[in-house]
């Protein structure tokens, strides 16, 4: 009892209304062609001018330090020009120094933490630099601190998606107590403090990880315990 | 998965999910031509003198071919449009970094084509390339006329549900217009507004430069073999948060920064990140409810939104997992446990304030959505975490999809379903009381198969031509992975990308552009035949043989058949790639 009939219903429908050529008020060609160029002229103007304008301005006036880059300098103050700046507290920086926190390994081009230029290393899962790379970051912590055992946190191994990571995880501050304590001759314990006072919470206490902002840390420490 | 993990996707999706009904029953006034509460107010004569000086009325109507021509005469535009400012830009103002023209005229058009088509798939680094200029009167603008395009689409085809012996499907102008002015405008300056707080830049000056707190030595090429002090950072700022709220909101996904939302100034914070992913749901979800409304039965919207949610989850948590499990390769060099101290888990390409987690959440709702986006390089992801996001965008972008787009390429699967299903039971396939017929099904076919088939025959000519080889980055599966994933991203208009593959060539540029316009306006052209067949049948008073299509039992059937169809289309591919490299990676042999 089927009243499913192939035929009948399978032929494409013609309703007489279906193919009039315009509904409601006609609009010719060239009146289209207007409207499309004049609608498109004002669209740009809305979304690619006073949009980003209004933005820019509401964020010059009310968040002028984010929106300048978030500089900071020396002491750790927020300031808006780059002549008194040592970096940004967004973007990483690249330490090899053995009294200073590392950051994360990067992949920008020509030099680490080129804030001009961000980007991955895109090597693959299997692909064997990546654990050649690993390795040889390895050999360099612990030829820098030859004592140290502890297993080193795979993110102090590895480089980050923007090349510019300004954080790294707790772990990774951790490991690297031994080296800097010894080298600038503190005692390992206030070292550890002070990483606990730069540890970046997550955000409401749920979205995110919990890191260290290592360039702030550096500064911190400069300040502190002057190698 | 740790339970922070489980939290943390629990928050994003049930946060999206109260959104939906608010959000809307607000999309429905916007469409319906309704005053919209409060914003009508100061937004109702700028809409007004738009239409004046475009001479077109409020009332104005069109019919499905006329609305589609005004659709692609627009995209014209905008496709000019961003391919002139591109070689332009060496000489237009707001130019501080002195940026010269985009040299590569093939470029100029992958980048062109990307942009009108919603797919912000990127062969250049923003911050290498394009001046503030091209970022904002090229970039950001096609970033919401896209986006505006899908929803006219969108909109267009549900009135052609709704309505009853017609041919007026609304007003392309109007729907554009009213899309731009009361959705798109005024949630990306409050999201704008927010991220700029967290720490995005929006400034029009140069990059600074500063004097770093460490100097180092930088080994010369070798050629030279001088080295260099690096004793300055120069700090590329700009116009960014203006172009990252719409870029999430429209679902776009062009990053200002090559780095896209990994680059912390792109996405500084664990709430940043969190509201962007927000962003990028929020409209593709939101409309299941505008839709349900507009056919004047909820339940249908939530019977599709169900689908897509349910794909999404199934696949962002095995991303998760995989993520976090991490690489086993790694295993005896490096700590690779999530713990108190660390996120752990596979850290290569991932940004410390994400860590596996947000990143396999991140990646899962930017390919489930057109968004392409990243917040990580999904080329250095596991082989079964870069599968996800993969498998997502191969689905055709209904998980659920881009703004506008996500919904209607959905809808072709709903269609397919009740055919299917009608065939099964011995009925005349209806939907909303339209009898789906023969010119329906054709266009929904077309439709559904075109995106795949580009994908497979763009994947083709890469691998057996000299050019397309070339721009492989990793060697082994993962290469063909590569190339897989940038023909799926690019011929479903996703714009995500396993980034090592150098796709800044001749070859990637053209084909890329052609992929992306295909797979975008040869949707476009069936879907807007569908809704004028659609527009001009009876509606069937529902009886008792009518098949129900909000009931589980009918989502379940529409699930099953979206993922035999891809599945059988696309099994042989990726058991080339990603699983043959997760087998590879698991054994530690190839």
């Amino acid at each position: 009892m089927s009243e499913f009939t192939p035929q009948a219903n399978l032929t494409r429908p013609k309703p007489a209304a279906a193919e009039s050529a315009t509904a409601g008020h006609p609009e010719g060609w060239l009146a289209m062609l207007r409207s499309a160029v004049v609608l498109f002229l004002i669209m740009t103007v809305l979304t690619g001018i006073i949009y980003p304008l209004v933005v820019t301005a509401i964020a010059q006036m009310v968040f002028p330090w984010q929106a300048n880059g978030s500089l900071i300098n020396h002491a750790g103050q927020h300031v808006l020009s780059d002549r008194q700046a040592v970096g940004s507290a967004l973007i990483g920086q690249y330490f090899n120094q053995p009294w200073y926190f590392w950051p994360r390994p990067s992949a920008t081009s020509p030099m680490p933490y080129n804030a001009a230029a961000s980007g991955g290393s895109n090597t693959g899962p299997t692909n064997p630099a990546l654990v050649k790379n690993v390795a040889a970051r390895i050999a360099v912590l612990q030829a820098a601190d030859p004592g140290n055992k502890q297993p080193v946190p795979v993110d102090l191994v590895t480089s980050s998606g923007s090349g510019l990571d300004p954080e790294e995880s707790i772990a990774a501050a951790y490991y690297q107590i031994p080296r800097i304590a010894r080298l600038r001759h503190i005692a390992p314990a206030k070292l550890k403090a002070m990483v606990n006072n730069y540890i970046v919470g997550r955000s409401l206490g749920i979205l995110g990880e919990r890191t260290v902002n290592v360039l702030e840390l550096n500064l911190a420490l400069n300040r502190k315990y002057p190698y | 998965m740790t339970p922070n993990a489980w939290l943390q996707m629990a928050l994003l999706i049930g946060t999206a999910l109260l959104l939906v009904k608010p959000v809307g029953i607000y999309m429905a006034r916007v469409y319906e031509n309704q005053p919209v509460p409060g914003l009508g107010k100061v937004l109702g004569p700028v809409e007004r003198g738009i239409y004046r000086v475009c001479g077109v009325s409020a009332q104005h109507q069109q019919n499905w071919k006329r609305y589609t021509v005004a659709l692609l005469l627009f995209n014209l535009l905008g496709f000019m449009a961003v391919y002139f400012i591109q070689k332009w830009q060496g000489w237009l103002p707001l130019n501080p970094t002195h940026m010269s023209a985009v040299a590569p005229s093939a470029l100029a058009l992958n980048t062109a084509a990307s942009f009108i088509t919603n797919t912000n798939w990127q062969n250049y680094a923003g911050e290498t390339t394009m001046s503030y200029c091209t970022q904002m009167t090229a970039l950001t603008v096609q970033n919401f006329l896209s986006a505006a395009t899908g929803l006219t689409v969108l909109v267009a085809f549900v009135r052609g549900l709704a309505r009853k012996t017609t041919t007026e499907l609304g007003s392309f102008w109007v729907d554009l217009t009213r899309s731009v002015l009361y959705i798109l405008l005024p949630f990306s300056l409050a999201l704008a507004a927010i991220l700029i707080w967290q720490g995005v830049p929006q400034t029009l000056g140069k990059y600074p430069t500063v004097h770093v707190v460490q100097p180092f030595h930088q080994a010369g090429a070798p050629t030279t073999a001088a080295s260099t002090t690096i004793a300055t950072q120069t700090i590329a700022i700009g116009p960014v948060a203006s172009q990252e709220a719409i870029k999430e909101l429209g679902t776009n996904g062009g990053g200002f920064f090559n780095a896209n939302s990994a680059h912390p100034f792109e996405n500084p914070t664990g709430l940043t990140n969190f509201l962007e992913e927000l962003a990028i749901l929020l409209l593709p979800l939101a409309f299941c409810y505008t839709f349900g409304r507009m056919v004047g039965d909820a339940r249908q919207g939530w019977a599709v939104l169900a689908a897509m949610v349910v794909l999404l989850l199934a696949l962002m948590i095995p991303c998760v997992i995989a993520e976090q499990a991490g690489n086993p390769l790694l295993a005896h060099y490096c700590d690779q446990k999530p713990s108190v101290l660390q996120a752990g888990g596979n850290m290569v390409g991932k940004e410390a304030r994400f860590g596996p987690v947000n990143s396999g959440i991140f990646a899962a709702v930017a390919t489930g959505t057109s968004t392409g986006a990243v917040n990580s390089m999904l080329d250095s992801f596991t082989p079964l975490g870069g599968l996800c996001p993969l498998w997502l965008m191969q689905l055709s972008e209904v998980a659920p999809g881009g703004v506008g787009s996500g919904l209607y390429g959905m809808l072709m699967f709903v269609l397919i379903t009740v055919f299917i299903a009608g065939l099964m039971i011995g009925r005349t396939p209806e939907y909303l009381g339209k009898k789906i017929e023969a010119f329906e099904m054709k266009m929904a076919s077309i439709a559904i198969l075109i995106p795949p088939s580009l994908v497979l025959v763009g994947t083709a000519m890469a691998c057996v031509t000299a050019a397309g080889l070339a721009g492989i980055a990793n060697p082994g599966a993962h290469g063909f992975s590569e190339i897989l994933y940038a023909m799926t991203s690019q011929a479903n208009n996703n714009g995500s990308a396993f980034a090592g593959l150098n796709g800044d060539s001749t070859f990637y540029n053209v084909i890329g552009a052609l992929l992306m316009l295909a797979a975008r306006f040869w949707t476009i052209i069936p879907t807007m035949a569908i809704a004028g067949s659609l527009a001009g049948k009876k509606i069937i008073p529902a009886g008792s043989g009518t098949l129900s299509t909000y009931s589980p039992l009918f989502v379940f059937i529409l699930l099953a058949i979206i993922v035999v169809v891809i599945a059988l289309t696309f099994f042989p591919a990726l058991a080339l790639g990603p699983i043959v490299e997760q087998l590879q990676m698991m054994t530690g042999r190839w």
